[in-house]
């Protein structure tokens, strides 16, 4: 009689999840082009959550099903990729793209449409639209919290001046106009300022440039591919000897597959990150292991570090959300995200009216001796150290850059 | 008369879809392709008619968009009047290019067309009104009655758009002018002698070719909500306008409609169902094919399977 | 604007102005001595750089697979024009509109069959010249463009040579000049045609190796150098292989000054902007016939 029960039981709750139907996620995320690097492992890191949330019975007793297309890094496909989840896949609720530069365009959609949109990892991306549903999973806020971390150090070893490169495009422009607002309030005098178009694959000009220009520091706002075309750059000529930090935004330093290809290259540069070995945070070991067997099948970055937990995040605040509405309602739900923290793998989140995080921390790290052609190397501390915030703080700068780089 | 009543339905038959429960995602795709019908219509007057292959389609509808962009951001403009000061710059724009390279035969003239599309890239890339390379986002305004979304009402707008470019070039067909662009298709040197007054004539083809590209560009900011210069001007664009006259048909204005309702939904369908590149590369592959094997288009076949059936009998 | 960084640009420009020279050599002898509307000619270019990138793979130079894909590449140039010739140059006076648009869409179906196969990431090759660069002083002139210097400047020379001192050479040269009298003196045309073109496709593939040594490539690379590599033929004058050279040196040195003085964003107008002064004011080039 028991055993009946229990089938008939297993029947009915089988029958009840399938029958209803599922909750769907919906998301463009770049697995091709200069931001495909970082996408893959954050889809990865997405459909982890969607496993995890579904063995726990999904929510709100439904399966979670996530839709994702590959917006190829290109701005100009995320409007229709949008329009299509939203009218013909029909979704419940949207993710954002990786990226400032794909996200920007979608924005007036959402915010005519009135949509919580989950922002992943863009910059300053709401601040012309100022869409009231717009949360955002990255540490960082306005470009204080980002640059400040990279200048402080600076200054405290005697840097007076600053050079200027950005890609003309959403986040680097951002980024860099809000650095250089600070940059002149610290007292830094600008040397040089250079915007390239996106697409540009040689540096050696600009390069040169600074290099005559002499600066102390050098800040660069750039995406993947640029990025690593700037490193190459500034290894093949030299960027000159009065240089004491190089970096700062640079995207792209922090996805597995450019680090290995660059290798040695990479020493000596001061960037951003999101999490590095050796900070702490309530599940993230354990999450991070979990994360390298998947990768390790799925044949994506290995390491996990930048993109991975904070998408991880993302689903558990949603299903925080979603739990404590108990609805779907993206109007219930923004209201309840924004009067609330959440405690995610990444340590708690919590948003300002601006959607931006109200406790922004982002660390600034440097590139110490890293060999070429090791992905494993970076497991371990010491080959990213990370210079600021006082919290993670793990060592000094090496300075002059060129000293750092062991360069000519 | 025929034609009015065909185009006054054609029109009655948007707005009726518009304000109907379809499925928002139509007029969504819908919106594209009646943007090509205008295209590949303005790209014929002078390709089709005058036998000049422009490549620079991109660099009309780009101006459109972006002289749309100026006007909604410096004066909040309608979208009426975006449309009409997009069709101007453009108009002049074709008109300058023409000066300039009508005078180049054959490839020489086409190149120089290309060469147009870079050189306006490269002035929107580096003026930072219009947001440079990093593009601009747009807020659209609110939506007029009766129309329940702003794609609807641009699905209409476009559908008017359309209606207007082919009435221009069914006259363009049928006038004197035709009549002239056809002699200088066949044989320019014999045109002239002949005192057709060549130069004028392509002049003016070149004017109103560019002047409707740009219309249908001005239409492109609001419905992506977002404009940026690599996919304003994109060589895409050129492509497609070129390849769906050819594929209709070119020495009559219903080849370019043709070419553009079968082409342009086939790649919305790919789009939605397959991927974004598969879309490209059937337009190449079908333009190559039609190129070679068709040459007179889905008109020249359907022309030749009518002689057979008449002679059959 | 200070004296070295103006002379650092000439030299960049210099090596960059050479690399241009050879990468449009092949679309001189195409369309400049045989008539044909190559526009497909920087997408196959690309092609080859592709190609190289996969030889690149297996641990392959990139020079000498660039070598190595030159027979290839002649036969696909024969197959192309044989192809194009039957379509079309056959027909006549219609064809002109017709063949053109045959090679913008083979451009296109290039450029997505790169996609469809590399997807739209960039791809670039590993060699002991990438990466390092000549230190002269205060200069530092990288090795990869050296390297794309001399393999050009040997490219052009090979084939001016070819052209003028050899019996084949000279009879595509009399081809682009007199069809008939050619045909009157008993060679076939067509066949010297066919084997030109599949001589500029040959050299094509290694125009795209050292493409990749250059920089990184990516599918829709061959839009702009659709400017660049006809602003070089008509700069020139068509059919003039000393010609592409100077023209080459020419867009390369002023691409270079304005990559310095005006900053990244205009470097792309300048080849379309110097094709379209070469159209409007002197249409036969510097040393057309």
């Amino acid at each position: 009689m028991r055993f009946v029960s229990f089938i008939l039981g297993l029947a009915f709750s089988a029958a009840a999840l399938a029958q209803s139907a599922p909750v769907k996620i919906g998301i463009g995320i770049a697995q091709t082009g200069t931001l495909g690097g970082g996408g893959k492992a954050a889809l990865l890191a997405l459909q982890m959550w969607v496993e995890d949330v579904n063995a726990r019975g999904g929510l709100l007793g439904r399966k979670v099903e996530l839709l994702a297309y590959d917006d190829q890094s290109n701005p100009a496909t995320t409007p229709g990729i949008y329009t299509k989840l939203l009218d013909v896949d029909k979704v419940d609720l949207l993710i954002a793209p990786y990226g400032t530069v794909p996200t920007a365009p979608i924005m007036p959609l959402v915010k005519q449409r009135g949509l919580l949109l989950m922002g992943n990892f863009s910059f300053q991306v709401n601040h012309t639209v100022k869409h009231d549903m717009w949360f955002n999973n990255a540490p960082w806020g306005d470009a204080t919290s980002w640059t400040e971390g990279f200048l402080r150090i600076g200054q405290n070893i005697g840097a007076q001046t600053i050079a200027f490169i950005a890609a003309d495009q959403e986040f680097a422009q951002n980024l860099a106009n809000g650095a250089k607002e600070i940059a002149k309030k610290s007292g830094l005098k600008t040397v040089y300022e250079q915007n390239y178009p996106p697409a540009t694959v040689d540096f050696s000009a600009m390069i040169r440039a600074i290099r005559a220009a002499k600066p102390d520091m050098v800040f660069v706002c750039s995406y993947p591919n640029d990025s690593v075309a700037i490193v190459r750059a500034v290894n093949e000529i030299g960027v000159g000897p009065t240089v004491k930090l190089f970096g700062g935004g640079m995207v792209g330093l922090q996805f597995t597959p450019v680090m290995e290809s660059l290798g040695s290259s990479l020493n000596g540069i001061v960037n951003y990150h999101s999490y590095v070995p050796g900070m702490k945070y309530p599940g993230i070991e354990d999450f991070l292991q979990r994360y390298a067997k998947k990768a390790a099948e799925a044949k994506v970055d290995p390491l996990g570090f930048y993109l991975p937990p904070f998408n991880y995040a993302i689903g558990q605040i949603l299903e925080q959300a979603v739990a404590a509405t108990k609805s779907l309602d993206q109007k219930l739900l923004a209201k309840h995200l924004h009067g609330h923290e959440f405690n995610t793998i990444v340590g708690p989140i919590s948003w300002g009216p601006d959607g931006e995080r109200a406790r922004p921390a982002v660390p600034m790290i440097q590139f110490r001796n890293v060999a070429d052609k090791n992905v494993e190397q970076f497991r371990q501390i010491g080959k990213q150290v990370i210079l600021h915030p006082p919290q993670f703080k793990s060592g000094d700068p090496v300075v002059p850059y060129e000293k750092a780089r062991g360069g000519n | 008369m025929k034609f009015w009543i065909g185009m006054a339905v054609t029109v009655a038959l948007a707005a009726g879809l518009a304000l109907s429960r379809t499925n928002e995602y139509f007029f969504y795709a819908g919106f594209v392709v009646l943007q090509f019908v205008v295209l590949a219509t303005a790209w014929n007057i002078l390709g089709g008619y005058a036998g000049y292959v422009n490549f620079g389609t991109a660099a009309f509808f780009g101006i459109g968009a972006y002289t749309a962009v100026v006007l909604f951001k410096a004066a909040g403009a309608p979208l009426a009047l975006q449309i009409l000061a997009a069709a101007a710059i453009s108009g002049l724009l074709g008109f300058g290019t023409g000066l300039l390279t009508l005078r180049l035969r054959g490839i020489f003239f086409s190149i120089a067309t290309v060469a147009v599309i870079f050189i306006m890239e490269t002035a929107m890339v580096n003026w930072r009104y219009v947001g440079g390379a990093t593009g601009m986002q747009l807020l659209r305004p609110p939506v007029m009655e009766p129309f329940e979304s702003y794609t609807r009402m641009l699905f209409v707008a476009m559908a008017i758009l359309a209606v207007i470019a082919v009435s221009i070039a069914r006259y363009i067909e049928v006038s004197w002018i035709g009549r002239g662009l056809r002699a200088i298709r066949d044989s320019e040197e014999a045109a002239e002698c002949f005192g057709v007054p060549t130069l004028k004539l392509k002049l003016f083809a070149c004017t109103v070719s560019g002047a409707l590209m740009g219309a249908a560009g001005a239409a492109m900011p609001m419905y992506m909500s977002f404009i940026e210069p690599p996919s304003s001007f994109s060589l895409t664009y050129s492509v497609s306008a070129l390849a769906m006259p050819m594929i209709g048909g070119t020495s009559h204005w219903l080849g370019p409609v043709i070419g553009a309702v079968l082409l342009g939904s086939v790649q919305q369908i790919v789009t939605v169902t397959i991927s974004n590149e598969i879309n490209v590369l059937v337009v190449g592959v079908l333009l190559v094919v039609f190129v070679v094997a068709a040459p007179d288009g889905v008109l020249g076949l359907l022309k030749k399977l009518r002689w057979l059936l008449r002679s059959s009998r | 604007m200070s004296f070295e960084l103006l002379l650092e640009a000439i030299v960049f420009g210099v090596l960059l102005g050479c690399f241009y020279a050879a990468v449009s050599i092949g679309l001189s002898v195409a369309f400049g001595l045989l008539d044909v509307p190559h526009v497909a000619h920087p997408a196959i270019m690309v092609l080859g750089s592709y190609c190289t990138y996969v030889l690149g793979r297996y641990g392959w130079d990139p020079i000498v697979a660039g070598i190595a894909l030159m027979p290839l590449f002649f036969l696909l140039g024969v197959a192309i024009y044989r192809f194009y010739y039957e379509s079309f140059e056959k027909r006549g006076s219609d064809a002109g509109v017709r063949g053109l648009a045959f090679f913008f869409g083979l451009a296109f179906i290039i450029e997505v069959g790169l996609i469809l196969v590399f997807g739209v990431d960039q791809r670039m090759v590993e060699a002991a010249y990438i990466g390092r660069s000549l230190a002269l002083g205060e200069f530092r002139i990288p090795w990869r463009m050296v390297v794309a210097f001399g393999v050009a400047l040997a490219l052009t020379a090979g084939l001016t040579i070819y052209l003028s001192r050899t019996f084949t050479g000279r009879a595509i040269k009399a081809v682009a000049q007199d069809e008939p009298a050619l045909r009157l003196m008993g060679a076939n045309p067509v066949r010297i045609k066919q084997w030109a073109f599949g001589i500029a496709t040959g050299v094509t593939a290694l125009a795209g190796a050292m493409l990749i040594v250059v920089g990184p490539v990516e599918p829709s690379l061959d839009r702009v150098y659709i400017g660049r590599t006809f602003a070089v033929v008509v700069l020139a004058g068509l059919g003039s292989m000393t010609g592409t050279l100077a023209a080459g040196l020419i867009l390369g040195i002023s691409e270079s000054i304005v990559l310095m003085q005006f900053g990244a964003s205009w470097a792309p107008a300048v080849a379309f902007g110097l094709l379209l002064v070469a159209l409007g004011i002197r249409p036969q080039g510097l040393f057309g016939r």
